[in-house]
């Protein structure tokens, strides 16, 4: 429709040349003695999928409705496309916003519903119909253009709350918990689709989420927040392979974590000792830090080798005792406690059928993995 | 098995009988051809002519019904924006005082309110001349500040049910503040407002004890005439003429109740 969609290679934020369409610099938002939101800066690109994320209270959503207009920031700026928002009124601002309520009027047909934007801007009748039809056949809610919201399943209310903030093109659409209140195969689907809209339409999505999955489907990028702070930026497999702190690590996905101490520190590797895991943690990268500093060693359970023999070698080994296991189908977890006392989970694909050898309860096992599959956290 | 299931319709029949027997008595008696009010004397709505022929009665229903129709009507717009500014305006520094003040009325015994309203008046005409000697102004006034509380409770309830994105969508795709409130929010709340309407038209038609003390010559409302009738001896005109007024308040409360009941459609998850 309008605009060019996002070719699948460009990543503006990855060149320094790009001039972001929507910059917030130092953004603080107080309520009473509470700061919900705390000196966030962030740059976000044109025809960009961005994701907030974060638990509750981290401030994702103040920060959403600071862009909407619907509460001021206490300081800070916010532009959008060159254009400072300051003294701008939510009705006035090139956003629409999609309610994790969804907020559909009940006292009007879906059709009024998503056409009441256009009718404000004082679009002409003939001009509104048209639009409103194509919009709801994007959607594919054209059949049910005369109900009333509380006829519609929850899904259905979903689309025309999209259709609703999308029919004004809007420069930035922001979603609040746009798949929260569908169920699982429901918000799967939409997942896909919503990226789709997004994609042929070519406006900046920002989405705010506390579900990490939804926004690996869904984002270019993910922010992801804590406290009011925005903790790391980047995109999800960045996020996820490479977290900058235990924090990140540990709300995105699940991860076996490891206090130690280095031991020895050269350009191309480290050696940590680990009281946690029991065993020497040797890393084949560099990391800056500083012999005898506590750091900590953090590892995906994906990531892990789990078998019965010994292996050999002295690094990057652990033998526990095998306490638990879920057979979930394609995976399955075991939970290892270690010689230490601690424990780890660990995941396999069930790739076989059967297995002769089949790991089970109290069995002593080791686990290893490969001197490149963890991170070194200093913070 | 048996004996439990007759429990609770009969007590649920007592209960009615207990209520209603009083009413329903009146309104057969309201029928009767005697010219005493206790002996049945065949069917008769002769009683309901002679109130019609009756000018002091229909002069009374008449202003009754005025102030009834003002004063709700005015009560509406002010409890609508009182329960506005409880429910929209965040917190302010007196929320919790104006919370509890507007539904004093409700609790306060109605002769102390219209003492204190009696005791304003005069000396409000002695200070500034306003308003000058009793009658239906200051029954009006009177009924407002009444009617007043009860449209503030029941809006405020429906304000604070209904769901804040609603407005602040309407917002969003671009409806300035006042557009936002008509297009939105009145017809969201509206339910509220006819029965709070209602509401304060029956109280004000039932009032009897505020109305004697702050009305003056001339300004009788029914429930006046029908009291003053009474003490001098119960006639049958009188039961007819509670039978049209019960008729009247149980359709007022019908209605309130229904346009109540209706919110759960309307209403968003």
């Amino acid at each position: 429709m309008a605009q060019e969609p996002l070719a699948a290679d460009a990543k503006p934020w990855r060149s320094s040349e790009e001039t972001p369409f929507i910059k917030l610099r130092n953004i603080t938002k107080v309520f009473g003695d509470f700061t919900a939101v705390d000196d966030v800066s962030l740059d976000i690109y044109k025809s960009e999928l961005f994701c907030l994320l974060g638990g509750s209270g981290s401030g994702k959503s103040t920060l959403l409705r600071m862009l909407a207009g619907f509460e001021l920031p206490t300081s800070g700026t916010i532009e959008i496309d060159g254009q400072d928002m300051a003294g701008v009124p939510a009705y006035a601002r090139p956003t629409n916003m999609m309610f994790q309520s969804y907020a559909l009027f009940p006292h009007m047909t879906v059709e009024k519903n998503v056409a009441y934007g256009l009718l404000r801007d004082g679009v002409s009748k003939t001009e509104v119909k048209n639009q409103v039809g194509d919009m709801l056949a994007l959607v594919q809610m054209s059949e049910l253009a005369k109900r009333k919201p509380h006829q519609l399943s929850g899904g259905q209310k979903q689309r025309v709350a999209l259709a609703r903030s999308l029919i004004k093109r809007p420069k930035v659409l922001l979603l609040d918990e746009p798949l929260g209140a569908l169920d699982k195969k429901l918000r799967e689907e939409t997942q896909f689709e919503l990226v789709n809209i997004q994609e042929s339409l070519g406006i900046t999505f920002i989405v705010v989420t506390h579900d990490q999955e939804e926004a690996m489907t869904l984002a270019c990028r993910i922010g992801v927040m804590d406290q009011g702070r925005i903790v790391q930026i980047g995109e999800p497999e960045e996020v996820y392979e490479y977290p900058n702190s235990r924090f990140v690590a540990d709300f995105i996905g699940s991860v076996n974590m490891f206090e130690g101490r280095v031991i020895e520190d050269d350009d191309d590797f480290v050696r940590i000792q680990s009281e946690d895991a029991g065993c020497e943690i040797y890393v084949s990268h560099g990391v800056s830090c500083s012999p005898n500093q506590t750091l900590w060693f953090a590892i995906r359970p994906e990531k892990l080798e789990i078998t019965k023999k010994k292996p050999k070698g002295s690094t990057n080994i652990i033998s526990g005792i095998v306490e638990d296991i879920a057979y979930l189908g394609n995976l399955s977890t075991y939970r290892v406690r270690l010689d230490s006392g601690k424990i780890m989970r660990l995941t396999r694909t069930n790739r076989a059928r059967s297995d002769e050898d089949k790991i089970t309860w109290e069995d002593k096992v080791y686990i290893t993995w490969d001197d490149k599959a963890g991170v070194v956290l200093t913070s | 098995m048996n004996r439990k299931s007759w429990f609770l319709p009969g007590v649920t029949i007592f209960g009615f009988v207990f209520l209603y027997a009083p009413i329903i008595s009146l309104v057969v008696f309201s029928f009767n051809k005697s010219k005493l009010v206790t002996v049945w004397g065949g069917f008769s709505t002769k009683w309901y002519g002679e109130l019609l022929n009756d000018p002091q009665i229909l002069g009374a229903a008449w202003i009754s019904l005025k102030i009834a129709f003002i004063s709700a009507t005015i009560a509406l717009i002010f409890g609508t924006m009182v329960a506005l500014v409880l429910t929209r305006f965040g917190k302010f520094r007196s929320k919790n005082l104006l919370n509890g003040m507007i539904t004093a009325p409700l609790v306060m015994p109605e002769v102390i309110t219209g003492l204190s309203l009696l005791l304003l008046f005069v000396s409000m005409e002695a200070a500034f001349g306003w308003p000058a000697g009793r009658g239906m102004l200051t029954i009006i006034i009177a009924h407002t500040t009444f009617g007043m509380a009860y449209v503030a409770v029941v809006v405020q309830a429906r304000l604070s049910d209904m769901d804040d994105s609603l407005e602040e969508a309407a917002l969003d795709l671009g409806a300035k503040p006042v557009r936002v409130f008509f297009d939105i929010t009145l017809p969201v709340i509206a339910p509220a407002l006819v029965s709070g309407w209602l509401l304060a038209v029956t109280l004000s038609l039932d009032d009897l004890v505020i109305a004697s003390f702050v009305s003056g010559p001339g300004a009788s409302t029914l429930p006046m005439v029908i009291f003053s009738k009474v003490r001098l001896g119960v006639s049958p005109d009188i039961n007819a003429l509670a039978t049209i007024m019960i008729g009247i308040v149980g359709l007022g409360v019908a209605i309130a109740a229904f346009s109540l009941l209706r919110k759960p459609k309307t209403k968003l998850k």
